[in-house]
């Protein structure tokens, strides 16, 4: 408690001879709530500059920014255009074919990725010899960096030179085309990503399956339901809040997709792995066309906030009970 | 799992870089001395991109003069790296400030700065250094007819050839008009040899061949009056597209050419010094880089060619596009800045920098300091030439030379075709 509130209770309880209750009763409960109020407003202001100057500012700077035509240079931007920014956007050949990768991405990631780090996650769950051995290896992609493993791929499947390049073409696929063609570039730089990244839901899932005591399993099979059975009716339902949480961070990764495509492919051959951070950066620090380049950072944002919004509002209600929903029900 | 954070922070972060980036400039800033005495004491802040030997001594060792000479003038060096050079301009001058002496290609990004402020016009003070200087040197860093910063460094772009597997395919000559180069181009493929090298992923090197191919249709002002008109869907421009869809038809290109960055070991540079291209369409310091990227290149096998005439058109071909780089002066300079890059070019100077291969002479009087074969061979296609063109994506504002850039690679990736570049390019240069 603060000195503040401290004083305000000093002062209410000299303030009231002891022994007379009544009417001072009331004052006194609405002095130290409003000094409790005081105590809270002052732990969280450190915190609140912080945010307000780092995260609340830039996104009123940004949403300003993003009605000019701005080139960056020279103070302030004086030519407002109004949507204009927006408008361009809806017609960019480019950005409209950033969304689609973003949405084959995410599909691939939930048809593909996660299933497969849920299967690795229950293999590894077993008991066999040099079981932490295989842990340490599915996760060791994740400890990379981006940019590492972005240089790593690019050599791996260049040209017909790479090993990966050099696999492609035994199996007859054509290396070049890993990386040069634009159909194919997408889905090389899906199974990049996936390298990356699946050993990260694999831990989470593996961490999800280990809460779930065995005990349930073990009834389910004593019940003489089958493996299938009981992974689809109870090791699948109870590791929900993980494999919802997994998603969520799944689709957020990919929206922001940014480091691993710019060292990996510089989002090219011809924008056909392009995403919206890429196409932002070539638009702000490479075409000096500042103005677009926020209303696309700004595009990000409504579809990063909105996404978040509605998927904890929606799928992670019972998750996130008493921490983004259901204040209600505590008072 | 119950206990853990969600991330809209993250989301929020993510998607607001530019914003924060924005606010985050405030902060750097540079001193500036306000006093015009060349005599007081002052520290003159130099930014330039030789951050490797031969010319970062050079540099240090021509400052070190410098002060000798004058002990009021001290020297506060930054010596980066060409990409994160860019980078770090953009965000300097963005706050407002700008190094006292500054590299630039000149161009659209020094006009950028000038129209912010940021550059001294010191057309007065430098008029005797300039008439010692090469017109094509200086033309990138004129903007209306004033002078804004001083070349030390000029050369241009042209085939890059190896003369075995010309000689292989049998050619004995290099081709002197286009159709002698698709010519060419066919007989290397029939002898089994990828006639040209290029880098899909890095784009520029792409737009050269668009930029000399225009330059050869309606030449070198009919290039620079399409961009001050802001049209390019002239015919003969079309043309020059249509030029460039025919060599890309003939699939000249090295495998994967689409992915190939330029100076990567997996790039243009690298394919061309390990003799796996007969030729590559770039400046002057493709050489060292072919070497740089393929651990010894090919030696005395490499040689040069003109970008050769095109039938029809009305440029020549000693019309040459190319570029340096200069030295341009920051508003709050001290007094000392102009005459210490003058001192810079002084013939004994600049020699000391000619000599180790890294620069070209832009002075007069300096071409006997040429010591490399083949910087002598680009030095003598230079003074041949009847007129000059700056980079396109530097001359241009940034937005109509990534515009062409981009375009020009899609043209030969036969996304996009003649036309649709030529409007794509109209409509960057008029909303620029």
């Amino acid at each position: 408690m603060t000195r503040s509130a401290l004083e305000a209770e000093t002062r209410a309880a000299t303030a009231r001879p002891p022994g007379v209750a009544g009417p001072s009763a009331a004052p006194k409960r609405s002095q130290r709530r409003s000094g409790r109020w005081t105590a809270v407003a002052l732990f969280l202001l450190p915190a609140l500059v912080l945010f307000t100057l780092l995260v609340l500012a830039p996104i009123v700077v940004a949403g300003y920014t993003s009605v000019f035509k701005w080139n960056g240079f020279g103070g302030l931007p004086t030519n407002f255009i109004g949507l204009d920014n927006f408008e361009r956007m809806l017609k960019d050949k480019v950005f409209l074919g950033d969304l689609k990768n973003g949405l084959i991405l995410i599909i691939l990631s939930m048809v593909v990725q996660l299933p497969l780090a849920l299967g690795i996650a229950l293999l590894l769950n077993q008991r066999f010899r040099g079981r932490a051995v295989f842990r340490l290896l599915f996760f060791a992609p994740y400890v990379l960096s981006e940019v590492i493993a972005g240089v790593l791929f690019t050599m791996i499947f260049s040209g017909s030179r790479g090993l990966g390049g050099k696999i492609a073409d035994f199996l007859g696929l054509g290396g070049a085309g890993l990386l040069g063609d634009p159909k194919i570039v997408l889905y090389t730089l899906f199974f990049v990503i996936t390298w990356k990244y699946f050993g990260f839901h694999m831990i989470l899932y593996l961490a999800g399956r280990q809460n779930i005591p065995n005990e349930l399993i073990e009834s389910a099979m004593i019940d003489g339901a089958s493996p299938w059975q009981t992974f689809r009716h109870v090791t699948l339902p109870l590791l929900g809040p993980t494999i919802r949480i997994s998603v969520f961070l799944s689709v957020i990764g990919t929206i922001q997709l940014f480091d691993m495509v710019w060292v990996f492919t510089k989002g090219g051959p011809i924008h056909a792995s392009e995403t919206m951070a890429v196409t932002m950066f070539d638009y702000g620090f490479r075409r000096a066309e500042v103005g677009y380049a926020t209303a696309i950072s700004v595009a990000m944002f409504v579809i990063s906030f909105v996404f978040a919004i509605a998927y904890q509002r929606f799928v992670m209600r019972r998750d996130l009970e008493g921490a983004v929903t259901g204040m209600r029900d505590q008072r | 799992m119950t206990a853990y954070t969600p991330m809209p922070r993250r989301a929020f972060l993510g998607a607001l870089g530019a914003g924060a980036t924005m606010l985050g400039l405030g902060a750097c800033s540079s001193g500036s001395s306000g006093s015009g005495d060349p005599n007081a004491a002052q520290t003159i802040e130099w930014w330039h991109i030789a951050n490797t030997p031969p010319m970062l001594p050079v540099w240090q060792q021509l400052a070190d003069a410098y002060t000798a000479a004058h002990p009021n003038v001290k020297f506060n060096i930054t010596p980066i790296e060409n990409e994160a050079f860019k980078a770090k301009m953009t965000t300097e001058t963005q706050s407002g400030h700008a190094p006292h002496l500054f590299h630039t290609w000149g161009g659209g990004v020094l006009k950028q700065q000038v129209d912010a402020g940021l550059v001294k016009d010191i057309t007065g003070d430098v008029a005797g250094t300039v008439s010692g200087i090469s017109p094509a040197a200086m033309d990138a860093y004129l903007i209306d007819g004033k002078t804004y910063a001083l070349p030390n460094d000029i050369g241009m772009v042209g085939f890059w050839y190896n003369k075995a597997l010309f000689s292989k395919a049998g050619i004995s000559k290099p081709p002197a008009t286009w159709a002698e180069l698709l010519d060419d181009v066919r007989k290397l493929k029939g002898a089994g040899v990828v006639p040209i090298a290029i880098a899909g992923q890095a784009k520029w090197p792409e737009m050269y061949y668009w930029t000399y191919l225009a330059m050869r249709m309606v030449g070198t002002d009919g290039l620079k009056k399409a961009f001050t008109d802001k049209k390019f869907d002239s015919p003969e421009l079309i043309q020059a597209g249509k030029h460039l869809k025919e060599l890309a038809d003939l699939q000249p290109f090295q495998n994967g050419f689409l992915a190939a960055p330029y100076d990567q070991p997996t790039g243009q540079a690298a394919t061309m010094g390990n003799a796996q291209a007969a030729m590559e369409l770039m400046g002057q310091w493709a050489p060292s880089v072919e070497k740089e990227q393929s651990g010894k290149g090919i030696g005395a096998d490499l040689d040069f060619f003109p970008f050769p005439a095109v039938d029809g058109g009305k440029g020549k071909a000693t019309d040459m596009m190319g570029g340096g780089g200069g030295f341009a002066v920051g508003k709050d300079a001290p007094p000392a800045t102009v005459d210490f890059l003058k001192f810079l070019l002084q013939p004994e100077n600049i020699k000391k920098g000619i000599a180790t291969g890294a620069i070209l002479p832009v002075v007069k009087g300096t071409d006997d300091a040429v010591s490399d074969a083949d910087a002598k061979k680009v030095v003598a296609q230079v003074e041949k030439s009847t007129s000059f063109h700056l980079y396109p994506d530097q001359a241009w504002p940034p937005s109509v030379g990534q515009a062409l850039n981009d375009s020009v690679s899609q043209l030969v990736a036969g996304a996009m075709t003649p036309e649709a570049v030529a409007k794509a390019l109209t409509e960057a240069a008029q909303n620029a």
